[in-house]
């Protein structure tokens, strides 16, 4: 057996359930790696001696018939966690704590796993470098001076860095599928409506969609398969069969017609990224799948569309922080200067720049121009996909324009910034499952990935497409532990 | 000021102005939990005890619809005689306020649950339809309290998140008296329905009033002024006599109106201007990504029009022509349900005509010294239809059951046990009736002289003698005949 924490949570549960492992020696294991990692930044919250508590008392009376047996994991600190500190990276959360429980979350604790603790991310998922946190940025586990992407870096770095066997992040334009490809780990984005969104703090109500973070597709299709469930309490929560994802798990894909949109082919795209593109292809055929080229022809306009639907609805999203009810409080001379203080000492400046743009493009005189047309544009980027999806099962794209950018290099630069969602906002856009997994390396040794989208509700149909590449790639990430002294 | 008729007419030099009217009623839906949350809606609990998460509105809490408050409107709507539109939207209105948490109200702006529908209203010189634009459905804010402390403000946030409907009319009304008439009208309507108690005090019916003035004859419609929430229809009427005058003022010393948005100050009986036009709220209203559209099958609609009980327009009709009351009297009976109900239930027993003057006439008047709702009357509507009937076949005169009456009033007392406890039974047996009349001639020798020799007006003092002395039991029909016989 191998160091526990170099196991997948696919080889753990079998060792909790075999009672090759206890559930406190794997938690211990996980806590004590992450312990020596505090130089990574990837938790804001540590919640250690709870979970090393909870874990023996699992294993005083452990129940083996669930999905994830004493399996310790921390989260991203978007998903609210029932008297554990929720920041969403920001300051104006500093202090929250809630006194409810996501339904996501929850759903992993009614299969057994133990929270470790609150995984950090750019402040209200607001980034792709984890460099908007209030707490600081985290390290990318491949090389120091990398970000580990956004806004799920706490939880790419740290699955990439096994200081957590598996997690959870959240996307919303990209926000798993990139931070997944810049550590070399896999990350799904399931299906708009697919998990529940009760319990997460919003960011843009109608593109977040929470998902699996892990270190293969196997492990990702088994937390998929506990985090997705119909939940009364999300109206846009949809009811549809779930698949047993990790059961139905298959290498078999002879056949499927797997498009290649022309459209992602954008200007100064590194050429290492369009020979990964043209490997992933050969991958795919090997596997026995047809390639067939196709069109998406509003792709170009998907990043501008994003970025009018998404800083809108979190403009209105992130009204309910003003000091009021929780959360942090400046003092003010009165009601209004309470509020522009509070908000503008509690959110940092992306955030600010995301709540203006938003309420600019809500604003009488421009809601016709900019949010009304975004939104006839999103439906033209959706036919776009259920044309194609006519003529092909899944689609094939690089996951981002470039591996991972060094820490400080865009910070300045906005629209560079935003650049990075450029293959991945239009899936969020559409509503559609993606997801991404580690597919090669550049010249200089980082990894990159490749992005699999597939139709609404066919999670099990692109788990498959990477499980069988996943074979063919047979990617070795290369961390070197460097931050452990 | 003119009162040609029920037309209301403001006159200046030479000059008369109309006024024109629209109101924003917001109505309270009745029900037991909020639009969006389970919480409770009860009036009066202590601050803040009836907040969940998703009215406090803590981060990552969703709403999700009431699916009762979606029928109750549904059957406002029908109520309304209105367009039920099977796909409608939530909107967020954003603004900041600390009373309103979410830092947005969600609303319906574009696409509204209910459309165009009408009321008719009885004024005292014919029929008036006032349009319905629209009626959708939205939270309530939370309320801000700023006279517990010389520095804080606090908040109660129990109504946030509570239901309305907020019915919007067309620019119909003419009148203060109309503002009334329709007030009243759609409060009956949905206490009938079930979907709102109307109860102003409570803050469950309040009005934003639109007002402009016009010249006589004009078709163009004058700037408007919105005078907002307004909680009682006394007010109503006093804001709009009150900004109708400001405005022809305006207008007679040549200046323009500005469209804006005025307070109702009830202390000093004026408006008072709150924000000018330019100065108002961009609310950003957009489609609440949180909520998918509103859509209702017609079997849905179908099911709660079978659920919609007789409404007072429909009513009165009945009413009319079954029991041939007077539009007067058929207006007054239904003008709520409970007083529709305590006719109907009199009248399954008793005479119509005798039933409609008792309850109009000494039941209102009764409650109405004891400051008392029909609901809470001390006499049932079993016991009322009894005392009817003891009148009807005889056994008490109309004075005595006054007598009677107002013993019942003290307490639900059957009737039939007053008049025997007390010996109130009329007297009828003409032998006993005789002796007594005999008895009044013998004592009044004078007067009776008198009235043979033709003073005929002396007969109703022999009336009055006999029933003095009889303690008012005597049959007055049977008195009558004996008397004219005797004397």
């Amino acid at each position: 057996m191998s160091e526990v924490i170099k196991q997948s949570l696919s080889e753990l549960v079998e060792n909790i359930k075999s009672k090759k492992l206890s559930s406190s020696e794997v938690t211990k294991a996980f806590v004590e790696r992450s312990e020596k990692s505090k130089e990574l930044n990837a938790y804001i919250t540590e919640d250690y001696a709870n979970a090393l508590n909870k874990a023996k008392k699992f294993d005083e009376k452990p129940n083996l018939d669930l999905k994830l047996p004493g399996i310790p994991m921390a989260v991203k600190d978007l998903f609210c966690t029932k008297d554990l500190r929720t920041t969403a990276g920001s300051k104006i959360l500093n202090n929250f704590v809630p006194t409810y429980e996501s339904t996501v979350t929850q759903n992993i604790w009614n299969e057994g796993a133990i929270l470790m603790g609150k995984l950090n991310c750019d402040e209200f998922a607001m980034g792709s470098s984890n460099e908007t946190s209030f707490f600081g940025n985290v390290q990318n586990p491949i090389d120091k001076n990398l970000v580990p992407g956004g806004s799920s870096g706490g939880s790419s770095s740290a699955v990439a860095a096994q200081l957590t066997p598996i997690t959870i992040g959240t996307d919303t334009g990209g926000s798993i599928r990139q931070p997944s490809s810049f550590t070399g780990t896999v990350g799904l984005k399931p299906t708009y409506g697919s998990c529940s969104r009760y319990g997460i703090v919003a960011f843009a109500s109608s593109l977040d969609q929470a998902g699996p973070m892990a270190q293969n597709v196997k492990d990702c299709a088994l937390l998929q398969e506990v985090i997705s469930t119909y939940d009364e309490k999300d109206s846009t929560s949809i009811d549809f069969k779930r698949n047993e994802y990790s059961k139905e798990l298959t290498k078999d894909i002879k056949g499927k017609k797997i498009g290649i949109p022309k459209e992602y082919r954008v200007d100064g795209m590194p050429k290492e990224i369009e020979d990964l593109w043209k490997k992933g292809i050969e991958y795919a055929k090997d596997c026995g799948a047809e390639i067939i080229d196709i069109s998406l022809p509003h792709t170009n306009y998907a990043l501008p569309t994003y970025y009018i639907v998404a800083p809108a609805e979190a403009s209105s999203n992130l009204a309910r922080y003003d000091g009021v009810k929780y959360g942090f409080r400046a003092e003010g001379e009165n009601l209004i200067d309470m509020y522009e203080k509070t908000r503008s000492e509690g959110f940092g400046a992306e955030v600010q720049r995301r709540i203006m743009i938003g309420t600019y493009v809500l604003s009488s005189g421009y809601y016709d121009a900019y949010y009304l047309k975004a939104q006839k544009v999103r439906k033209l980027i959706k036919n776009d996909f259920d044309d194609a999806y006519n003529k092909v099962d899944a689609i094939l794209t690089p996951s981002t324009p470039s591996s991972a950018f060094k820490i400080g290099e865009k910070t300045n630069d906005p629209v560079s910034m935003y650049l990075n969602d450029i293959f991945t906002v239009p899936v969020n856009l559409a509503g559609l499952p993606g997801i991404s997994i580690p597919a090669g390396h550049d010249a200089k040794g980082y990894p990159l990935g490749l992005q699999i989208i597939g139709k609404a509700f066919d999670e099990q149909n692109i788990l498959n497409i990477a499980y069988a590449m996943e074979e063919k790639i047979n990617f070795k990430n290369n961390i070197t532990d460097w931050w452990i002294k | 000021m003119s009162k040609n008729k029920s037309e209301y007419l403001i006159n200046r030099h030479d000059n008369q102005y109309e006024v024109v009217i629209g109101l924003e009623v917001h109505a309270q839906v009745t029900s037991e939990s909020k639009l969006f949350s389970t919480s409770a809606t009860k009036f009066g609990a202590e601050p803040n005890t009836q907040v969940s998460l998703v009215d406090a509105a803590f981060p990552g809490m969703l709403p999700v619809i009431n699916e009762y408050c979606v029928k109750q409107a549904i059957k406002t709507g029908i109520g309304l005689k209105a367009k039920i539109n099977k796909r409608s939207v939530f909107d967020r209105k954003n603004y900041f306020y600390a009373d309103l948490p979410q830092g947005y109200q969600i609303s319906q702006f574009k696409n509204p649950i209910v459309g165009e529908g009408k009321v008719i209203l009885d004024m005292p010189d014919g029929q008036k339809e006032v349009g319905i634009e629209r009626l959708h459905l939205e939270q309530d804010a939370g309320k801000s309290i700023h006279d517990l402390d010389p520095k804080n403000t606090f908040v109660d946030l129990n109504r946030s998140g509570v239901a309305l409907m907020e019915i919007v009319s067309k620019p119909d009304l003419r009148s203060p008296d109309e503002v009334n008439a329709y007030i009243k009208k759609l409060r009956s309507i949905m206490r009938y329905l079930g979907t709102c108690d109307g109860n102003m005090q409570e803050g469950s019916l309040r009005a934003d009033v639109n007002v402009s003035v016009r010249k006589k004859g004009s078709k163009e419609f004058g700037t408007r002024c919105e005078i907002k929430n307004v909680n009682s229809i006394k007010f109503m009427q006093m804001a709009i006599e009150y900004e109708a005058n400001r405005q022809v003022d305006l207008i007679e010393d040549g200046q323009t109106i500005d469209q804006e948005t005025r307070l109702f100050d009830t202390k000093k009986n004026e408006t008072r201007s709150m924000r000018s036009k330019e100065d108002a709220h961009d609310y950003r209203y957009f489609p609440d990504p949180d909520l998918l559209p509103l859509e209702v099958s017609d079997d849905f609609i179908e099911n709660l029009k079978s659920e919609i009980p007789e409404l007072p327009d429909e009513k009165k009709k009945r009413f009319i022509e079954k029991f041939k009351l007077s539009p007067y009297e058929a207006n007054i009976l239904v003008s709520d349900i409970e007083t529709s109900n305590y006719f109907e239930n009199v009248i399954k027993k008793s005479d119509v005509k005798l039933a409609t003057n008792w309850i109009i006439g000494e039941l209102f008047a009764a409650l109405n010294e004891k400051n008392l709702e029909i609901t809470e009357s001390p006499i049932s509507a079993g016991n009322l239809s009894k005392l009817i009937n003891l009148i009807k076949d005889g056994t008490i005169s109309g004075k005595i059951a006054k007598t009677v009456f107002e013993q019942m009033m003290e307490g639900d007392k059957d009737p039939q046990k007053i008049v025997e406890e007390k010996g109130l039974k009329q007297e009828s047996d003409p032998k006993a009736l005789e002796a007594l009349i005999d008895k009044v001639i013998d004592d009044n020798r004078d007067k009776a002289t008198e009235y043979k020799s033709g003073k005929v007006k002396l007969f109703g003092f022999f009336v009055g003698q006999v029933m003095k002395v009889s303690g008012g039991k005597a049959n007055p029909q049977l008195v009558n005949e004996i008397l004219k016989k005797k004397l």
